[in-house]
């Protein structure tokens, strides 16, 4: 509360009444802490013996961080892709949690076949980038212009055909497409934490993924005219850029950028038809709390979050973990409300 | 708004169909039960999405809250909830006719009045979210609940509650001298909810029909045309919003407490919550029938249930990629809807008049344009900009 208000009466003081009365915010955040505490109240329990586990046996705190760095890496690299559709296309792509598993299902149809699930990683990409291209020409080049639910609902639906088509080829099993690499326990100060190398391995590919398409944005002519054109679209129509052209490419492009975080999430993660919709909405936490175009922001969200999520699952149990994303999505759709509302208070 | 032209047969068509329905065709009263909840959940979503703009992906938690709400309302003053939802299943229960009938009033008017508290609590909470944020938010907040409530052993965790098994009585008892009828005991239960669930289609339906001529329904349709500048003249939105949701909940909450009772068990993810089933179901059937009309949603509704019904075993496994793709068809060519579409092709039907003008073909090509550019302006907001 301490932004500059101009020409607005006596500052009120936080959650005193008068203050509640003349923002909705506050009431907002009254209502929200509620919420927190019932949920608190009804897991405590559990939660504080979970608690005590992580100061006695205190290494299980770097394998949580680490398996949340190595997975929050994954997540940021398909949340930058969502990041791409939305700030150049305004799109929200609801079907992005779907390519992550689709790429994942490559690498496990791969492994399946006795082929080292590695090789997923181009095949993926290939794939993908197709695959985006023929949803672009027959769904989203139709919905592009539309209001944004059009948008939003339509992805819906696609993601509904793919995690049903999934389910009937794979079946609802949960699966893992084993690199073979080998796990090393590390024992330190009498307790033991296990590392995987695959981890590691993936979160290098990740790495080395997301250099490879900031370099492609940054230097090729195809960057040049995606980042134009999220800029000022119809500017870059009267440059010469076929800009139908630039949002086939950026969908596809994402289509890939996901379908390689799937391979990566299958080899050191699970994947199964249906928690693709888990793996979309990481991905809109991620791009609302850090933005499009703010590519450490989408960085530092991932890992971020990837942390915040091993550690609910180990804290509050399994079953939170997805309620866990979820809850955080609500506060950070929230947080941004408040932040706006804030500002046109200001502009006011 | 139909115009009178089709109002009337519409409104005695639809009242001898399901006066007459479970006695003409007794073997799909189930099925036709769930058509009037599928109308109810049609109507209550288009008056967010359809009349106000707010397009809620996420209408689904009150139909689970319901659910919820009357089923441990049904068991709590007879049997302690957290030992008779124990999955191991120690504890024998049987309700009486009275206890059950007792249970089940006092589950349906909680369910609704409870549905409406959620609504009220949420709205402060989601109501500052706008366009597809809201439609995003809601749909995490329906998410949330399933994992949440599967969660909570108290009410049967993910293992979900059975219900209290509808009582087998005589026809000796007054409770089930059903009119019309020479019922066995056996259909009892599918007569009674299917009488519960067409009242409370009529009901949905004739208050919102109520409401919709009302200035509330005018202030709604001001919050989807642009809400700042409701906001702007005056329109205290937040209230309508909440007031809005809080409709949408009152007869979501009671269509939960009944299917849950039809059904007979309920668990959180796939009966409770089922946000890719139910939940997008509501928008598709607006969106089919045509969103941001009184008739839209029951022709929609109608049509998507009978489809449904009729395909839904002959397509082996893939019916709900079918129903995926149905979504997207719909969406990307057909938003306006058959009501939508209707009003395009015969807008005198509606009491729309179109000014031909005297230059002929010309002038009438011109009208229709400008009449498709007004309707599509009512149609939805506008899009917003990238941001």
């Amino acid at each position: 509360m301490a932004s500059p208000k101009p020409a607005t009466p006596a500052r009120t003081g936080f959650l005193s009444p008068a203050w509640l009365k003349s923002s909705g915010e506050g009431w907002t955040l009254l209502a929200m802490i509620a919420l927190v505490c019932v949920v608190l109240v009804l897991i405590s329990g559990q939660a504080q013996t979970n608690l005590t586990i992580l100061q006695v046996a205190w290494q299980q705190n770097i394998q949580l961080l680490l398996d949340g760095l190595f997975i929050g890496a994954i997540f940021a690299l398909a949340a930058y892709g969502l990041a791409l559709v939305w700030g150049v296309m305004n799109v929200k792509n609801l079907c992005q949690g779907e390519y992550v598993i689709m790429g994942g299902y490559i690498a496990y149809y791969l492994y399946a076949n006795d082929i080292h699930p590695f090789f997923g990683l181009p095949i993926a990409i290939v794939f993908m980038f197709g695959f985006g291209w023929a949803v672009y020409v027959l769904v989203i080049r139709r919905v592009i212009d539309r209001d944004l639910f059009t948008s939003l609902l339509a992805t819906f639906g696609i993601a509904i055909v793919l995690q049903q088509g999934l389910n009937l080829i794979f079946g609802p099993e949960v699966q893992t497409a084993r690199s073979g690499l080998p796990t090393a326990t590390v024992t330190l100060g009498g307790g033991a934490f296990t590392f995987a190398w695959i981890k590691l391995t993936a979160f290098l590919m990740c790495g080395a993924l997301a250099l490879a398409v900031v370099i492609f944005m940054k230097r090729s002519r195809m960057g040049q005219a995606i980042r134009a054109t999220a800029q000022d679209a119809r500017a870059a129509r009267v440059m010469g850029i076929d800009t139908d052209r630039v949002y086939a490419f950026t969908y596809s492009l994402n289509a890939a950028i996901c379908g390689a975080a799937g391979v990566l999430i299958a080899m050191i993660w699970v994947i199964q038809p249906f928690y693709g919709i888990t793996h979309s909405i990481r991905s809109f936490v991620i791009v609302t709390a850090a933005g499009f175009g703010n590519l450490p922001g989408v960085i530092m969200a991932g890992l971020g979050l990837g942390v915040a999520e091993q550690y609910s699952g180990f804290v509050l149990g399994a079953d939170f973990q997805q309620a866990t994303v979820v809850g955080l999505l609500l506060l950070v759709l929230i947080w941004r409300q408040i932040i706006e509302n804030r500002h046109r208070r200001v502009v006011e | 708004m139909i115009g009178k032209r089709l109002e009337l047969p519409g409104y005695a068509l639809l009242a001898v169909f399901g006066v007459l329905a479970p006695l003409v065709f007794p073997a799909y009263v189930q099925q036709i039960a769930m058509l009037w909840i599928m109308i109810v959940f049609a109507l209550t979503w288009d008056t967010m999405g359809g009349q106000m703009g707010y397009n809620s992906l996420g209408n689904i938690f009150f139909f689970g809250a319901g659910m919820y709400i009357a089923a441990v309302c049904q068991i709590w003053p007879w049997y302690d909830v957290g030992e008779y939802t124990d999955p191991s299943g120690s504890l024998t229960t049987s309700f009486t006719t009275d206890q059950y009938f007792l249970g089940l009033a006092l589950g349906v008017v909680l369910a609704a009045v409870g549905s409406v508290v959620l609504a009220a609590l949420f709205g402060l909470i989601v109501f500052g979210l706008r366009g597809p944020y809201f439609a995003i938010g809601t749909l995490g907040m329906a998410i949330a609940a399933g994992e949440l409530i599967g969660a909570w052993d108290w009410i049967g965790g993910g293992g979900g509650i059975r219900l209290p098994v509808f009582p087998s009585g005589t026809d000796a008892d007054p409770l089930f001298r059903v009119p019309f009828g020479d019922i066995h005991s056996a259909d009892l239960q599918g007569v009674f909810f299917y009488w519960t669930c067409f009242v409370l289609a009529v009901l949905t339906f004739v208050f919102l029909r109520w409401l919709y001529r009302t200035r509330f329904g005018l202030m709604l349709n001001a919050i989807r045309d642009d809400e700042t500048k409701a906001e702007a003249l005056g329109v205290r939105t937040q209230l309508y919003k909440t007031v809005a949701w809080s409709i949408s909940a009152f007869f979501l909450g009671i269509s939960g407490a009944l299917f849950g009772n039809i059904i007979g068990f309920m668990e959180p993810l796939e009966v409770a919550f089922p946000t890719v089933t139910f939940g997008i179901f509501m928008v598709l059937m607006a969106l089919l029938g045509g969103k941001g009309t009184l008739w839209g949603p029951v022709i929609g509704a109608t049509l998507f249930h009978i489809i449904k019904e009729v395909t839904w075993t002959h397509l082996l496994g893939w019916q709900w990629v079918v129903l995926g793709l149905l979504i997207v068809v719909t969406v990307v060519f057909f938003q306006q809807g058959i009501v939508g579409w209707l009003q395009e092709r015969r807008p005198e039907w509606f009491g729309i008049e179109v000014d031909r003008g005297t230059a002929g073909q010309r002038a009438d090509a011109e009208a229709a344009e400008a009449l498709e550019a007004a309707l599509e302006d009512t149609g939805g907001p506008a899009r917003e900009p990238a941001r």
